[in-house]
């Protein structure tokens, strides 16, 4: 399967990576790569085989509805960049 | 060309538990930000989500509601998006296994008639953050406080033709939701959310048009009015001869019209995979079962109940069926006095105005369900006439009684409303008045028999001024026999 370079771009976009327009090709080449090999997996007949979804063989557990955790934010704060009368600051964004 | 009208909608309802979805975190409303996000809400790394059993009751508990399959196992997925209001860079969420499979509700259409809505399905997932994007100098403010709040999103079959169905359908959800208690429904604080799907297609065609969405629309008003607006946009461009682009609108009550959010570039590719710390919910039988034993009545079944054991009208039983609080109320006060019509009538009468013009709910209201039902056990063994009675429930709406049924009794005793029934005391008064009269009893007199009935009222009025709180009918009593004497 065969990427184009409007896909690579594509990729790095919603995973936030900055690429260097001149390395788009080898980008192109190798992640193809990487799906060919992936997709050798569709030769497998997995018709009968339900799809997992867990490799554990395990039942989620349930918490009570309890309120266990205190105000935290001042400790929390300190490992952020920025913050003003409590909110975390990021860049402006509008939708 | 003739156009038919498309809606489906995408509810979205936060789930009135004490703690998050997957933290143990308060979802309480209104705490000073992000002092309620704690380090799974805010994605830290190495955090393990906890699912929360009360989430999960609450959404088989609408499932069962809504006459839904559901879901013994399912299994929550990651939505992959970048935002900042989503810390951890995706959405816990379920894709192929909701909790809430095929269900349906009936709605009432304005014609009396009622039409089934198919609901697609309703699953689990998480809320994210606000952001607040003026006061920090050209940046954006981030609280967390609601990220990983409990959501279970509602997805309607597009089966809704016009504004004012899509809005009886958000209503009938919104009074659904709030009987069963899984949600509070206040709108203004974003209990309930909805997006709007809408497109149009020539009348006759099998395949739809093309969509729009129109996001997070807060009131039923809103959701009747942007509809309007949208379905009008649509009418425009394509009797123009253009095309409608599938893209995501907002509406802007102000403006009463949708605009176009900033579209991306890049269409969203959400990766979906099943989250790997969580496991798949397995629940039995047994556990439905039990969940079914506690539903409570559901709109449509207390309806019924009204009209159908109680001889309310249609209309009645189903306004006062709508709002759980207000059917309590109703019910309450209806049992006391033993009469629903009469308890109708005045919670659609004086109750209803008086919410209308304080702008409050009825558990705002100072006049208790205990006491309108003393009220009305007073006008129905006499003590009071309508007006007196008017008379007490104000004095109650302005603070003069402390909730209890015996302070009715207390209020008509000291504003002197008791009806005087005695007919004793009554014909006393009638022969005062006949006494003092003689002209108009002349004049009664002299009127032929079969306009008496009417020649009667200036006495009645007399008497009634001469003593305050007499019994009208057996005024009327009293005056027939004594004016026949004569």
């Amino acid at each position: 399967m065969a990427l184009d370079q409007q896909q690579v771009r594509d990729i790095a976009d919603l995973s936030r990576l900055q690429i260097d327009e001149a390395q788009i090709a080898e980008y192109q080449k190798n992640l193809s790569n990487i799906l060919d090999l992936v997709d050798q997996l569709s030769a497998v007949d997995t018709s009968s085989v339900e799809p997992m979804a867990h490799p554990l063989d395990a039942v989620q557990r349930l918490r009570a509805d309890v309120v266990t955790e205190e105000n935290n934010r001042d400790h929390f704060q300190q490992i952020a960049p920025q913050t003003e009368n409590g909110y975390y600051l990021v860049p402006r964004v509008v939708e | 060309m003739e156009w038919e009208v498309v809606i489906g909608l995408e509810i979205h309802a936060q789930l009135a538990t004490k703690s998050k979805i997957f933290s143990g975190a308060s979802t309480a409303y209104g705490a000073d930000a992000n002092t309620q996000a704690c380090a799974i809400d805010l994605g830290l790394p190495g955090v393990l989500p906890a699912f929360n059993e009360e989430a999960l009751r609450m959404a088989v508990k609408f499932g069962l509601a809504i006459d839904a399959e559901i879901g013994l196992k399912s299994v929550f997925d990651r939505k992959n998006y970048f935002y900042p209001d989503s810390p951890k860079g995706y959405q816990t969420t379920q894709l192929h296994h909701p909790i809430v499979g095929i269900g349906h509700i009936d709605i009432e259409l304005e014609d009396g008639s009622s039409k089934r809505i198919n609901v697609t399905r309703a699953h689990l997932e998480e809320d994210a953050g606000k952001s607040v994007h003026e006061g920090f100098n050209g940046m954006s403010g981030i609280d967390l406080n609601r990220a990983g709040t409990p959501l279970i999103e509602i997805v309607s079959e597009p089966e809704m033709r016009n504004a004012k169905e899509a809005a009886a359908y958000f209503r009938k959800m919104h009074s659904i939701v709030t009987y069963l208690g899984i949600c509070d429904g206040d709108l203004s604080q974003g209990s309930m959310r909805c997006d709007c799907n809408v497109s149009l297609r020539p009348k006759g065609q099998e395949e739809f048009g093309t969509r729009t969405e129109i996001k997070n629309v807060n009131s039923f008003r809103n959701v009747e009015r942007a509809i309007d607006a949208e379905i009008a946009r649509q009418m425009d461009i394509l009797e123009d001869g253009g095309k409608i682009i599938q893209e995501t609108r907002l509406y802007d009550a102000d403006k009463n019209e949708t605009r176009a959010m900033r579209s991306k570039e890049v269409a969203n590719d959400y990766r979906y995979f099943p989250c790997p710390d969580l496991l798949p919910v397995i629940i039995d039988d047994n556990y439905v079962e039990a969940v079914r034993a506690t539903l409570p009545e559901l709109p449509d079944a207390k309806r019924a109940r009204f009209a159908h054991a109680h001889g309310l009208s249609a209309i009645d039983a189903a306004v006062l069926a709508a709002n759980r609080e207000l059917a309590h109320y109703f019910e309450t006060a209806a049992k006391i006095a033993n009469d629903y019509k009469l308890a109708a009538n005045w919670v659609q009468g004086d109750v209803s105005a008086t919410l209308n013009r304080l702008e409050i709910s009825i558990g705002e209201l100072a006049v208790s369900a205990e006491q309108l039902g003393r009220i009305l056990q007073l006008i129905k063994d006499n003590t009071l006439n309508n007006g007196g009675a008017k008379e007490v429930f104000n004095a109650l709406v302005e603070g003069k009684g402390d909730g209890s049924a015996e302070s009715v009794d207390k209020l008509v005793d000291s504003l002197g409303l008791k009806q005087v029934s005695d007919s004793g005391a009554i014909e006393a008064i009638v022969a005062e008045v006949l006494a003092a009269n003689p002209k108009l009893v002349e004049g009664y007199l002299a009127t032929p028999e079969d306009k008496r009935a009417k020649a009667i009222g200036p006495f009645i009025g007399l008497v009634r001024k001469a003593a305050k709180g007499v019994n009208p009918q057996v005024v009327m009593d009293v005056l027939q026999k004594k004016l026949s004497e004569l």
